[in-house]
């Protein structure tokens, strides 16, 4: 833009030159005037910085991660500049997930898969992120518009599909096996997942998809009445996954016969949706960049500023049948795994302390590890810690009816159906 | 199941129960819990036309049995209002019931999430919950779409968000 200006300009001064009749001068100055007024302009108009080579922590104005990098010399992080190797993929982008998304993208995040099939609307504007300008726009391609003017580093990719649809779940699944930004990482194309959907159907969908692919993700939920949210860590075989028990959901705190819910299906507010953002990021953060203790589930209570917390066991009677598989790897790996701790822990206690403890133990009295008695198991009731409330009842047991054997006269066969459904729709 | 009225009670005990524990990943065993959903649904359709309560119409949009499209009707002061219904099984089901999408009504209630889907949260995702696998498809519109119908229509008809067929015909006139 500001070469075609100039160019214009001496356009204009040719012009002027080449014009005997110097009546005409006047004007063409005038002209010249308001062209110089629009490359001052031009100049003023906002400009997308341009990539970043390297993370640096030169304390500048111009260097977008120095407060970032600031981290490693506090002692916080180790490596911060290892955040540009990590791909993580947010599913819904609504309230929480285009706030996190933008906290990771401001974090300087190596890779964002975004996927969404909502467009933006006006009733979206009680929350943070979207704009108004933006309403009608898919919620991805609106989030990618955003992010990339934010922090050009990172790269974007972006999903309008649903997930719960078979087809949708196709692509779901290919896009997080998908290795072409980091060929030599392990597992899955993907560090971590964030699920920030509003409905239970479509985090089952995520579940179902991180059980079969061994793949760690945290779950995101702000109430309907805006009152209350939660995260959740689920590391598959590990920690419950989201079938191994009906969901928990942070209680309000004021009597449910209260609440009316005549008339309206959600409330929400962006207080609620940032601050459960805010939980969800940070906890990626500790968890990727190896800081600090992750939390696998922490509540948050809105009326009353409360935050349970708690562990949850896997169900070995879990109904996703790659729950249960994940399961049995986990627990094949056990020892090993148990003993590679053991002798990391020993390995610190010998740098840290010279000499024993006590000289002698006549008791042989030795401290038992019980961390893994502080988890709860996931299916009963009231071993829930204050606060916390099942969102939906579990699965009545009920024997598996002997298969009734086919009586000749009964219909058993697929097109039958089909058309003798038709049949009676067409009575 | 307090709360429910006993008519919708007594039609929920002739619907058959469903055994088969797999959805549309699951190959030959959707195939067989497909036939379990239509021999529900032609139950459920013969009892509502023996009964003279006959309410809506559907079929699989696809060979796979994952889509589902058709109509469902409801009368309020002796006028009929009808409107398309559309619902894709979703890859967790049963674990998870299917969306029911009436995507006339998309914007005309709170009662409705984007894109037309009915809202079931408090009446129906618990007894799902409670009843899975044996609950299906006929289940779903039993417990699920009927009374939103039933909720919702007069309601909608009351306030002037839709107008009966006859009406809207004459006004155009």
């Amino acid at each position: 833009m500001e070469a075609e200006l100039k160019a214009m300009l001496s356009d204009l001064e040719t012009l002027k030159r080449s014009l005997p009749d110097p009546s005409h001068h006047a004007s063409i100055d005038k002209m010249q005037l308001r062209v110089e007024h629009l490359t001052n302009l031009a100049k003023s108009a906002p400009v997308q910085r341009s990539k970043v080579k390297d993370m640096s922590a030169e304390v500048v104005d111009s260097n977008p991660y120095s407060r970032l990098m600031a981290l490693q010399r506090m002692g916080i992080v180790q490596n911060y500049e290892r955040i540009r190797e990590f791909s993580v993929a947010i599913v819904g982008i609504g309230g929480v997930g285009s706030v996190a998304a933008e906290m990771l993208t401001r974090c300087g995040i190596g890779r964002l898969l975004l996927y969404d099939y909502d467009k933006v609307e006006l009733a979206n504007m009680n929350r943070l992120f979207f704009r108004p300008e933006q309403v009608g726009m898919t919620k991805t391609d609106a989030a990618v518009q955003t992010l990339s003017d934010i922090n050009p580093d990172v790269v974007l990719e972006s999903y309008t599909l649903n997930i719960t649809t078979v087809q949708g779940f196709e692509t779901f699944v290919s896009s997080l096996k998908n290795k072409t930004f980091r060929p030599s990482k392990e597992g899955s194309g993907v560090d971590l997942v964030l699920s920030c959907v509003d409905n239970y159907e479509a985090r089952m969908v995520v579940n179902q998809a991180c059980n079969e692919l061994n793949q760690t993700w945290m779950e995101s939920g702000v109430s309907e009445d805006a009152v209350s949210g939660h995260i959740q860590l689920l590391i598959p075989g590990e920690t419950a996954c989201f079938a191994c028990a009906p969901p928990l959901v942070v209680a309000s705190g004021i009597d449910e016969r209260t609440l009316k819910r005549e008339g309206v299906c959600a409330a929400s507010l962006p207080t609620t949706m940032g601050v459960v953002a805010g939980l969800l990021v940070q906890n990626t953060l500790k968890y990727l960049l190896k800081f600090g203790h992750v939390s696998p589930y922490l509540g948050y209570n809105a009326l009353k500023d409360y935050f349970p917390t708690m562990e949850m066991k896997p169900n070995p009677q879990c109904s996703n049948v790659a729950c249960v598989d994940r399961q049995r790897e986990y627990l094949l790996v056990k020892p090993a795994r148990d003993a590679a701790a053991k002798a990391k822990i020993e390995a610190e206690a010998l740098s840290a302390t010279e000499f024993p403890l006590h000289d002698d133990n006549e008791w042989n009295i030795s401290v038992v590890d019980d961390s893994e008695l502080d988890k709860t198991d996931v299916r009963s009731l009231d071993a829930l810690p204050d606060g916390l409330v099942r969102e939906l009842p579990n699965a009545d047991e009920f024997q598996k009816l002997p298969v009734p054997l086919e009586t000749a006269n009964s219909i058993d066969d697929l097109d039958d159906l089909r058309r003798q459904l038709e049949a009676l729709s067409a009575g | 199941m307090e709360g429910w009225d006993p008519n919708t009670k007594s039609t929920l005990t002739q619907i058959p129960l469903l055994s088969i524990k797999a959805g549309p990943r699951d190959g030959a065993a959707w195939t067989q819990r497909l036939k379990e959903e239509y021999k529900g649904l032609i139950a459920y359709t013969s009892m509502n036309k023996s009964n003279d309560n006959d309410w809506f119409r559907i079929s699989a949009a696809n060979p796979e049995g994952t889509r589902w499209t058709g109509k469902c009707w409801y009368v309020h002061n002796l006028l009929k209002y009808e409107f398309d219904l559309q619902f894709d099984i979703p890859v967790t089901y049963p674990s998870t019931a299917p969306e029911i999408e009436l995507p006339q009504l998309d914007g005309k209630t709170h009662k409705m999430y984007r894109g037309g889907k009915i809202c079931l949260t408090v009446h129906f995702k618990p007894l799902w919950a409670k009843n899975c696998p044996r609950f299906g498809i006929a289940h779903a519109l039993c417990l699920g779409l009927a009374p939103w119908l039933a909720a919702e229509v007069p309601i909608l008809v009351d306030s002037g968000m839709i107008k009966h067929k006859d009406d809207v015909a004459t006004s155009i006139l």
